[in-house]
């Protein structure tokens, strides 16, 4: 299932790809555009501004289509900028949009009915919604009577999150008093108490290290196979897509590029592989074999043509003496990288 | 109903909670909320004995009564909603608000009503020392003790809705805090604050009733100070209870607007 397409008319794959009848998220045709008002420069401009503001329209989001099926976890990916963020805001009913249709669970989010704000949630990892001075249990208690989790379940599911992302000490300590990672951990718990079945991620591993980000990852992926929870989520780790979504969606400057499997993805932007070898010493010259990467001691890395791969492994092993040989993609935010700046709409 | 009082009873916890996270700030909150009425207090009190002991109605006794009770329905009415809002909008708590499936001007309420319940019983027991040390007269009436209690409870439900209002500017503009300074300038003035609004040019009185802000402190002062016979308090409850009605509209009707403001632009 592959949606590589920049036609602004929808008529080339978009309409090939009927939405699901069961699907849980469907976007039609989203668009967003902000109205910003221009600051130029100077004295003059200024008070001239002060008179007549000059307003420009931005567009963030541009005609983009998409289904989720139950269940799915979904990489929404895309560069700063490209309109992720606004899309996780409409679908979760913070923003109106300028265009374009959206159901998620069958409601229109903007609408934000109390039915559909109850089985929905978002995080977004540069904000946060625990009170600040006091120990993350209160937000959590609150939480749980605004969205009239029964008190059994509440502590069943308090016990369940507090064991998967071991936040045993942390719910009684001031929230200021925490570290970064720790809040996350609790701003995901409260995020999730009500168990909704719709999960919106905006960059929730966002400035954390590598051990927190893998928990904050387990931890989704459990979320989503114990509860059945679809899942749209934003990051800009590739860890964390690779991790947790077979499928991604990419958007660039608001238009979708990319809906389909996350190999496909990859396979499509690889150009090159490259080819570890090792050898006695750095002293050989392999230039003629593809570009070197590195040397160290005795141990090549070749970037070489994909197509070309299977048969500069085949000289390389007949030429030298190869004690050791690895062929590997390119680091996959590489690849990322390389669509974004090749899809240029 | 029973979901809301959960609501309102949890809010009280975290209020509760946080209040006592800073304890140092509370106290010095307090002092500034009983300095400001009792500068007035000297002044008129000052004034009035230099003006053979009285000023229009007012005899010394009756200022030092005024500003006592003043102070503690000032403190009543009082919210804080209008330099909290912009702060909400700008650091996104807003957003997190409007994602739940509550109106979060009930957690304002509550946080309101839990606050006063801290700081009010301090509070008295100054007034009831300020009173003994400046000699304040109370002579109030049965009845008006009676009509009092509306009379306050309508006052706060008022000046919370209208300033609930206000504060929604902060969906249009980042400069709230030059809104902030006319409304209080206005409610300083008018609501009887600065001095007792029958001591007032008759214009300013005039003025000051027909806007809302007299009704919203000066009203149950008076009302309780004995300035207002049982016909007037009763005619002020009836101005009270349309003002609400407006105020109701209002917060009702901006607060749709600011939404669809806040989520055309977003933030």
């Amino acid at each position: 299932m592959v949606n590589c397409n920049q036609d602004k008319s929808g008529s080339t794959s978009r309409s090939a790809k009927q939405p699901a009848a069961n699907a849980v998220v469907q976007i039609q045709g989203l668009s967003k555009t902000y109205m910003v008002n221009e600051q130029e420069a100077g004295a003059k401009a200024t008070i001239r501004g002060i008179f007549h503001r000059k307003k420009t329209e931005v567009p963030a989001v541009d005609d983009i289509s998409f289904s989720m099926a139950p269940g799915e976890i979904v990489g929404f990916l895309g560069p700063n900028g490209a309109g992720k963020t606004t899309t996780l805001k409409m679908l979760s009913g913070l923003l109106y949009p300028t265009w374009g249709s959206a159901t998620v669970l069958g409601h229109i989010p903007w609408k934000r009915e109390k039915a559909f704000l109850r089985q929905i949630t978002l995080v977004m990892g540069q904000r946060n919604q625990l009170v600040w001075d006091i120990a993350p249990i209160h937000s959590f208690e609150l939480n749980r009577v605004i969205y009239r989790i029964p008190l059994d379940d509440y502590q069943r599911i308090l016990k369940e999150l507090t064991d998967l992302l071991e936040l045993g000490p942390l719910l009684t300590k001031p929230v200021r008093n925490l570290s970064l990672g720790e809040r996350m951990k609790c701003e995901v718990a409260a995020a999730l108490l009500h168990r909704p079945q719709v999960v919106f991620l905006d960059e929730p591993t966002i400035g954390l290290d590598v051990t927190m980000q893998r928990r904050i990852r387990a931890f989704i992926a459990e979320y989503n196979k114990r509860f059945g929870a679809t899942v749209l989520m934003t990051s800009h780790y590739m860890a964390d897509v690779a991790a947790l979504c077979r499928r991604v969606v990419v958007i660039h400057h608001g238009h979708l590029l990319f809906d389909g499997e996350l190999s496909i993805l990859l396979q499509k932007f690889t150009s090159h592989k490259t080819i570890s070898i090792q050898l006695g010493e750095c002293q050989v010259d392999l230039n003629k074999y593809g570009e070197v990467l590195s040397c160290e001691e005795g141990r090549y890395v070749l970037r070489v043509p994909k197509a070309e791969t299977a048969r500069i492994t085949e000289r390389l092993l007949a030429d030298l003496p190869v004690v050791d040989l690895l062929v590997e993609d390119p680091p996959i935010e590489e690849v990322i990288d390389r669509a974004f700046t090749e899809w240029n709409p | 109903m029973k979901g809301l009082l959960q609501l309102y009873v949890q809010q009280f916890k975290t209020t509760f909670a946080t209040m006592f996270q800073y304890r140092a700030s509370l106290v010095i909150w307090m002092i500034g909320q009983v300095l400001e009425p009792l500068v007035y207090l000297i002044v008129w009190s000052t004034v009035s004995n230099g003006n053979g002991g009285s000023i229009e109605s007012y005899t010394t006794g009756a200022f030092v009564s005024y500003f006592i009770i003043l102070m503690l329905v000032n403190q009543f009415t009082y919210t804080w909603v209008m330099f909290d809002y912009e702060y909400r909008i700008r650091e996104g708590y807003l957003s997190f608000a409007l994602l739940k499936p509550v109106h979060p001007i009930h957690s304002d309420i509550a946080d309101n009503i839990m606050s006063k319940s801290i700081t009010l019983p301090v509070l008295t027991v100054i007034a009831i020392i300020l009173g003994l040390a400046f000699h304040a007269r109370l002579s109030v009436t049965p009845w008006l003790a009676v009509l009092f209690v509306p009379g306050l409870l309508l006052a706060f439900a008022l000046r919370f809705l209208l300033e609930w209002t206000l504060a929604q500017s902060a969906f249009w503009t980042t400069r709230v805090s030059a809104i902030n300074q006319i409304y209080f300038f206005l409610l300083l003035f008018l609501s009887g604050q600065i001095a007792p609004l029958s001591i007032l040019p008759r214009a300013v009185q005039v003025a000051a009733k027909i806007l809302p802000f007299y009704w919203t402190i000066g009203f149950p002062t008076e009302l309780l100070l004995g300035k207002i016979t049982v016909t007037g308090a009763l005619l002020g409850i009836g101005v009270q209870v349309v003002w609400l009605t407006i105020a109701v509209f209002l917060v009702r009707f901006v607060w749709r607007l600011g939404v669809k403001a806040y989520s055309a632009v977003g933030q």
